[in-house]
């Protein structure tokens, strides 16, 4: 039963997909798009497009995650700093980190060190603000009792913020693929963004769905894996 | 009153850097430049038209997106059956990046009001539904069930009961998805180039006009801080009855 709810609707609307694209220009059916899927994906392509474009995501979602999180706890945990960093960092996260390629092409040209630096600098807010409200919130008479004791960084401040700074992290990933996306499609001559971009210069529509739906398992992927990550990390928390 | 050192040790920090030669000044003009930019911005008729295509991309797609999610929501949520058959469809859609039809707008649109709408309602549209979904969930059943005791008609328990519990849900997907909307408005108009904000920063980039980019860009700050702080406030008028905002009032 479960199987059936899972797949009706899925299986409905490729239904719904294949009929209405009898001849249509823009929406090549079912079987054309996902030929082209196995012959454009499965090749070197995946070397050279693919798995560069998830490398730079991947660099620049861990250094944002190392420095929101190292700076977070430094100025959640004074009082002072966090009054007077707050409205800057809100400025900064109201910024659309889109808007941070042109000006990230300016000091980085357009190799991959602008490309990380594009996906640092829109991921690194979430997880630092995220950080900072989790670090703010921390027991009182725990901390005390963990001064005491002489325990605090990892076990008191990391652990009591991590529902929170997970949450940063959710954000911030769905931020990332979408700047690992724009950095290539505005400047780029391999990767992702552009590959897709290129196939739809030249009209090449069928491949060009493919690239979307490339993206799209991309995304849920990874957003499958985080979800895994996630409950094991907030396991004790989730729990209580 | 500190949060005002903030700010001003950021715009201290932004002129000096420049200054003293730390950075080059064509790649970071000193504060000074890019406000004074930002406001000679300010009083030409052309910034303030790319402003009113932006927020009128934004407007009308977190419009269309948040009446369809709420219409969409509602009926999966309440339909016995239905939230079980979509549960894979929505958790296969949801997550694909709404830059990935940026190709299709493209060629369906080209560089117009089009090609924003369908990015920001494809992306807005999640963050609400979602939380529709929830708040629909967490409507108190024995509440249900006495409205239909009393034979009140479907209409009427949407209408009075369905949409005030999950209301404060519904409120949250609508500050979520105004964020992203925003986002996804300038993000069309710098990639495709949609008219608005986003492609005069992408004009004054290839132009080399370094300040102006600057500028542009705190002003898209400011935006986005009038975005969120506009929607919270919209978010506690809505639910001034509600206890979670009776609370912090009286707190």
């Amino acid at each position: 039963m479960r199987v059936v709810n899972a797949l009706a609707v899925p299986l409905l609307l490729v239904g719904v997909w294949w009929l209405v694209s009898g001849g249509s220009f823009y929406l090549p059916s079912p079987g054309r798009v996902a030929a082209a899927f196995a012959e454009t994906w499965f090749s070197e392509r995946v070397l050279t497009d693919v798995l560069p474009s998830l490398a730079r995501l991947a660099a620049g979602y861990t250094l944002a995650g190392v420095i929101g999180v190292g700076l977070g706890v430094a100025i959640g945990l004074s009082s002072g700093l966090r009054a007077a960093a707050e409205p800057v960092l809100e400025f900064f996260r109201a910024v659309p980190p889109p808007v941070l390629v042109p000006l990230i092409m300016l000091f980085a040209g357009i190799d991959n060190a602008m490309k990380v630096a594009v996906i640092v600098s829109g991921c690194v807010w979430p997880i630092l603000l995220n950080t900072v409200e989790g670090v703010r919130a921390i027991d009182e008479v725990l901390a005390d009792t963990c001064k005491l004791y002489g325990v605090r960084l990892r076990h008191l401040v990391l652990r009591s913020a991590s529902p929170q700074i997970m949450a940063g992290l959710r954000q911030a990933l769905s931020i990332g693929i979408i700047l690992m996306v724009i950095s290539e499609m505005f400047a780029s001559s391999s990767g992702l963004g552009f590959t897709i971009v290129l196939f739809q210069r030249g009209f090449q529509i069928a491949e060009m769905w493919s690239g979307i739906v490339l993206l799209g398992l991309i995304g849920w992927g990874l957003s499958l894996v985080f979800r895994m990550v996630e409950k094991r990390v907030l396991a004790w928390y989730h729990r209580a | 009153m500190r949060s005002l050192y903030g700010v001003a040790g950021l715009l201290l920090l932004m002129e000096a850097v420049p200054r003293l030669g730390l950075v080059d000044e064509r790649f970071l003009p000193p504060a000074s430049e890019i406000l004074r930019t930002l406001g000679g911005q300010l009083v030409t008729a052309g910034l303030w038209a790319a402003l009113g295509e932006t927020l009128l991309g934004w407007a009308l797609g977190l419009g269309i997106a948040f009446c369809a999610a709420v219409a969409a929501g509602m009926v999966i949520g309440t339909v016995p059956g239905l939230r079980a058959a979509t549960n894979s469809t929505v958790e296969f859609l949801r997550p694909i990046p709404s830059v990935a039809l940026i190709p299709l707008a493209t060629l369906l649109f080209g560089a117009s009001l089009g090609s924003t709408l369908l990015l920001v309602v494809y992306a807005s549209f999640w963050q609400v539904l979602i939380q529709v979904l929830y708040g629909v969930a967490a409507v108190d059943p024995v509440a249900v069930d006495t409205a239909r005791s009393y034979g009140f008609s479907s209409w009427t328990r949407m209408r009075r009961l369905v949409w005030p519990s999950a209301l404060p849900y519904i409120m949250t997907g609508l500050r979520l998805a105004a964020a992203v909307a925003f986002i996804l408005a300038i993000t069309a108009e710098l990639v495709i180039g949609s008219p608005g904000l986003g492609l005069e920063i992408q004009i004054a980039q290839s132009s080399g006009a370094v300040a102006q980019v600057y500028a542009l860009i705190v002003l898209a700050g400011l935006i986005g801080i009038a975005v969120n702080v506009g929607v919270r406030t919209l978010e506690r008028r809505v639910l001034s009855w509600h206890q979670s905002v009776r609370r912090e009032v009286a707190a």
